[in-house]
């Protein structure tokens, strides 16, 4: 049923399997690449027929369809020629990239980024909804990124990986900004609907940012100019993976979204200007700088470039008669120029080099790949009887047709003929210069022909450009007349697919493109000469760079002027800016700062709480320097503030924050034995008023909002949850109910974050070892005795009394106060007391050291609560609950919310202990501990 | 008798409360700062058991339960680290 999803997906399954099949040999990798685009191949073909016979298939997988969004899927002309594009060819680079890469390259890793790579770019041609397309199109770009990168540590793959992730991802952004605004104008996502509404997304205002938009995401993808510059770049890349991300897949996911979208965005003047404008500029910078290099991959990687100008310039000429030029040269191009780049890797391979100075007379050495070679360099230069030909007239065709119809139109064919002559001049020098031109010159090995295999991808390909380009009508016409129909979304023009039309204006530019080619290559030395002076004049990279460091400085500064390094200045920032934002909502209010309520009479207890409280705190900051007094005045905070909690009757809070005090106290009596005692008077007498007076408005302002808030009637949702927790919930403590019951799914991503900052703790700390003081702030030693004999058993007999009370606080969570975080902790200070009063030793020889499954165990249990209840058809996480009778406790209500609970407990226990224990072997590390043996 | 009892127990310890307050914040010595904070939780015992007793209601016993619990191991944590320095070792 659901066909497509899996054509996209088992790519990635394969990416996985091959990857997974890496250790046991280095072909296994190949053969599972092989087998799983096979797989995905036998999986497209069924539906096929279907869409050759003119239907559109759409699949659909309902993901959120509260908010409108499907995964969904389309089949139509153009996808499935897209699909077979880059499975076809993948299966092609597959054998051949078994051959090319070395003893050396990881054959795993490779052929993992290919299926990444592969499954993404199928996805962009399946995708039906153009969010989902945005998402495998940001996919290329990152699998890109890992492909072109594959030969690490060389610093111009990295650097070549980078700027195609910068460039393309840039694009993808704006293609985004873009998508958004047409689903907006459409009214839908899909392209279904989209391409239906052309009309009215032409009329609307929108439409010009959309279509640059969109634009800017193809013409970055495309490489077309000025952000051609990264292609080249890219070619640090190993061979095939040039030969598949700039023949079929990559590069074409531009100009195939130009083909997607084109019933739906053609047609206007901006269109026609910035795509075909675009498309002849990058058409003719390509042609041109491709003549110059004298890298063989570098001719390759211009040569591309200006092709893709060429379908992007089809495109723009709108007509539909173009349009199916535009599919068509798609065509050739995926098959010659992958062929091309095969032979070129082949060349490397057996040359060492790809200086095409150096490179000479292969002839001699490989007369075979020579002619598959020269097979396909004729069809990039557009010779009769080769795929390229027949594209190319048609494109020349729509160029002239083009220009009758417009001023300076003539400037059209004049522009699209040069870059045809220099089309032929590098296909020519191609051939001539690496194969005859005389003799090679100091090459590193002696080339010969490479193993049989590694040729059979070239020939396929290159027995398919001739093919295509002898009998045209009886091979590429049926799938090319689907894909441009779906291009098109309308009945196909008339068009003969023949190699003798007439003699025409394009036949004659033909003629004038081959003759002229031939005579600029014969004429290149002057050229050369020419270009090597003008070398590094023109270059759009330098844009590139300067755009870069402008942004890198930019953020640089930014930085530096926002945080120098100072934590006083960044809470200096914080509270002046909350200052400043809290001032800015006074102003302008006419609102009084008390409300109506009636003001509660002050009692004793409650003043000297407070006075407490707030003498308590006052000394805490007079004597901060201190820091162990510090911390013991800031215990005493802490108890106050949890009596507080009890006398406005929230008990759970004041359980949870005498808790947490102590695990508080402890792992700060941990770090400050690394760190000095005192912390010296740094800030000048003015900067301390200064912070004073700030900080005083700052509490000032709080205290004034607190009053503001608390002298109103506030109607909160509290009533909603008192009134539900019993009888939706099955339990009478709200707080508890809330914690595990309604808002669980909270809870879980709470315990999670915990129990990944426990582990991420115990990752820095692991084998960190620090050296402590050997004396204490007075100058005395510490005290021989480690574990003073009173101490270590008084704690043993508290041991048991206070994993009772935790059990006590964990069941009864439900209904009175308590549950699973307070009992975690309660466990967790009663065990970590075993630590303080008996050491590391002693207690890990009675108690497991590992708390990793603790926490795991509490994080499965936690999550399998939830999933139990998608058993009974609910959502997940609801929870339910019913009364046991026990023998002599009585009628006990149990809820399915008390396992999730359990849950937390164990996260919480095993996370606490996690981190302060091994906090304390920080130091444990330096220095031996004496053992249990030699306390006896 | 509970009517003027709970009264003047509520008066004595929240004399000694305040007098732990002042011991904590004059010290001098660091033991003294830890026996006040030490004190403070037990005579917060008492407060709270009081406040029970007084409202006839046992919901504030576990508070007091756990101030009984955690306050002994916060200042065994605190004696430790005046001891050795390295409280888990």
């Amino acid at each position: 049923m659901l066909s497509l999803a899996w054509v996209v997906l088992i790519p990635y399954l394969g990416a996985a399997l091959v990857a997974g099949v890496a250790h046991l040999g280095r072909l296994y990798s190949a053969w599972a690449a092989g087998l799983t685009t096979l797989a995905s191949l036998a999986l497209l073909l069924p539906e096929a027929p279907a869409t050759f016979a003119g239907q559109t298939l759409v699949q659909r997988l309902p993901w959120l369809p509260q908010a409108g969004l499907d995964l969904a899927f389309r089949l139509d002309g153009l996808a499935l020629l897209f699909a077979l594009l880059i499975l076809g060819i993948g299966l092609l680079i597959i054998l051949y990239a078994r051959y090319y890469l070395s003893e050396r390259d990881s054959m795993g890793r490779f052929y993992a980024y290919l299926m990444l790579f592969m499954g993404a770019m199928l996805g962009i041609v399946l995708s039906e909804n153009v969010i989902q397309l945005l998402v495998f199109w940001e996919l290329t770009s990152l699998a890109s990124f890992l492909l072109i990168s594959y030969w690490q540590h060389r610093a111009d793959a990295r650097n070549g990986a980078r700027m195609a992730l910068a460039v393309t991802g840039a694009g993808g952004l704006c293609l985004l900004a873009g998508f958004v605004l047409l689903g907006e104008i459409v009214g839908s996502y899909e392209l279904s609907a989209i391409l239906a509404a052309g009309e009215a997304i032409r009329a609307h205002p929108w439409y010009a940012p959309t279509l640059i938009l969109i634009l800017l995401g193809v013409f970055t993808k495309s490489a077309q100019f000025p952000f051609h510059f990264w292609l080249p770049h890219a070619m640090a890349a190993p061979t095939p993976v040039s030969a598949y991300l700039h023949s079929a897949t990559m590069v074409k996911a531009g100009v195939f979204l130009l083909a997607r979208l084109f019933p739906a965005l053609s047609g206007t003047w901006e269109w026609s200007h910035i795509v075909g404008g675009a498309g002849l500029a990058t058409l003719l910078v390509g042609a041109t700088i491709a003549l110059f290099k004298h890298d063989l991959k570098g001719l390759l990687a211009y040569s591309t470039v200006s092709h893709l100008g060429l379908i992007t310039t089809l495109f723009g000429i709108g007509t539909p008669l173009a349009a199916v030029a535009g599919v068509f040269h798609i065509i050739n191009h995926a098959t010659f120029k992958a062929g091309l780049f095969m032979a070129a890797g082949i060349i490397d391979h057996e040359c060492g080099t790809r200086d095409m100075r150096r490179i000479n007379g292969l002839w001699k050495y490989m007369p075979y790949t020579g002619t598959l070679a020269m097979v396909a360099a004729a069809a990039m230069a557009g010779v009769p009887l080769v795929n390229g030909f027949l594209s190319k007239e048609m494109f020349f065709a729509e160029a002239v047709s083009f220009a009758t119809q417009m001023r300076f139109g003539w400037l059209l064919p004049l522009a699209v003929t040069v870059a045809g002559v220099f089309a032929v001049a590098y296909s020519v020098r191609f051939i001539h210069d690496v194969f005859f031109n005389g003799d090679p010159v100091d090459l590193p090995r002696t080339p010969h022909e490479p193993p049989r295999w590694m040729k059979v991808p070239v020939e396929v390909l290159v027995v398919l450009c001739l093919l295509v380009g002898i009998f045209p009508a009886l091979t590429v016409q049926p799938i090319l007349s689907v894909a441009a129909g779906a291009v098109l979304q309308a009945p196909l023009p008339a068009f003969d697919l023949a190699i003798w039309h007439s003699f025409s204006p394009a036949l004659g530019m033909s003629v004038v493109a081959l003759a002229g080619g031939l005579a600029v290559y014969a004429g290149r030395r002057p050229l050369f000469a020419l270009a090597e002076r003008s070398r590094g004049r023109l270059d759009a990279q330098r844009l590139y760079h300067a755009l870069l460091n402008g942004l890198f400085a930019l953020a640089g500064g930014l930085t530096r002027a926002l945080d120098a390094g100072s934590l006083q200045r960044l809470v200096l920032l914080f509270v002046l800016s909350a200052i400043g934002l809290g001032v800015v909502g006074f102003l302008g209010a006419d609102t009084p700062l008390r409300g109506e309520r009636a003001l509660l009479p002050v009692d004793g207890v409650s003043l000297l709480a407070a006075l407490g409280l707030i003498a308590a705190a006052a000394a805490a900051v007079l004597l901060h320097r201190q820091r162990l007094t510090a911390l013991i005045i800031t215990g005493a905070v802490g108890l106050v503030v949890s009596l507080i909690f009890v006398k406005f009757s929230a008990p759970d809070l004041a359980l949870t924050q005498l808790s947490v005090e102590v695990v508080t106290v402890i792992l700060l009596l941990l770090a400050l034995y690394f760190l000095p005692q005192t912390s010296p008077a740094e800030s000048s007498r003015a900067r301390r008023a200064r912070d004073g007076l700030i900080a005083l408005v700052a509490g000032g302002g709080t205290a004034a909002l607190a009053w503001a808030v608390l002298t109103r009637p506030y109607e909160s949702i509290a009533g909603f949850f008192l009134e539900r927790s019993l009888p939706e919930g099955g339990g009478r403590n709200v707080v508890n109910v809330i914690l595990v019951d309604f808002r669980g799914f909270d809870t879980l991503g709470e315990i999670t974050v915990l129990a990944l900052a426990g582990i991420g703790i115990y990752a820095m700390l692991e084998r960190l070892a620090l050296p402590g003081p050997t004396q204490d702030a007075q100058g005395r030693p510490w005290n021989w005795d480690a574990h003073p004999a009173i101490m270590a058993s008084l704690t043993r007999l508290l041991l048991p009394l206070a994993l009772l009370t935790a059990v006590f606080i964990l069941l009864r969570g439900h209904n009175l106060p308590g549950g699973g975080f307070i009992a975690g902790l309660v466990t967790a200070v009663a065990l970590i007391m075993q630590y303080l009063a008996n050491g590391v030793a002693w207690t890990h020889a009675r108690l497991p050291a590992n708390f990793h499954p603790v926490i795991g165990a509490g994080l499965a249990l936690a999550l399998a609560t939830g999933l139990a209840s998608w058993a009974f058809d609910h959502p997940f996480l609801t929870s339910t609950f019913g009364h046991v009778h026990w023998p002599v406790v009585g009628s006990i209500e149990l809820a399915s919310a008390m396992a999730f609970d359990l849950g937390v407990y164990l996260v919480v226990v095993g996370a606490t202990l996690l981190i302060l224990v091994h906090l304390g072997l920080m130091h444990g590390a330096s220095h031996s501990v004496p053992s249990e043996a030699e306390r006896g | 008798m509970l009517s003027w009892v709970i009264p003047v127990a509520f008066a004595l310890v929240t004399a000694a409360v305040a007098m732990n307050f002042w011991r904590l914040i004059r010290g001098p010595s660091l033991p003294d700062r830890i026996l006040a904070l030490d004190t403070l939780y037990v005579n917060t015992i008492a407060l709270l058991v009081l406040l029970g007793i007084h409202l006839a209601s046992a919901l504030y016993f576990e508070a007091a339960l756990l101030i009984a619990l955690m306050g002994f191991v916060g200042t065994v944590a605190l004696c430790k680290y005046l001891l050795r320095g390295d409280i888990i070792e």
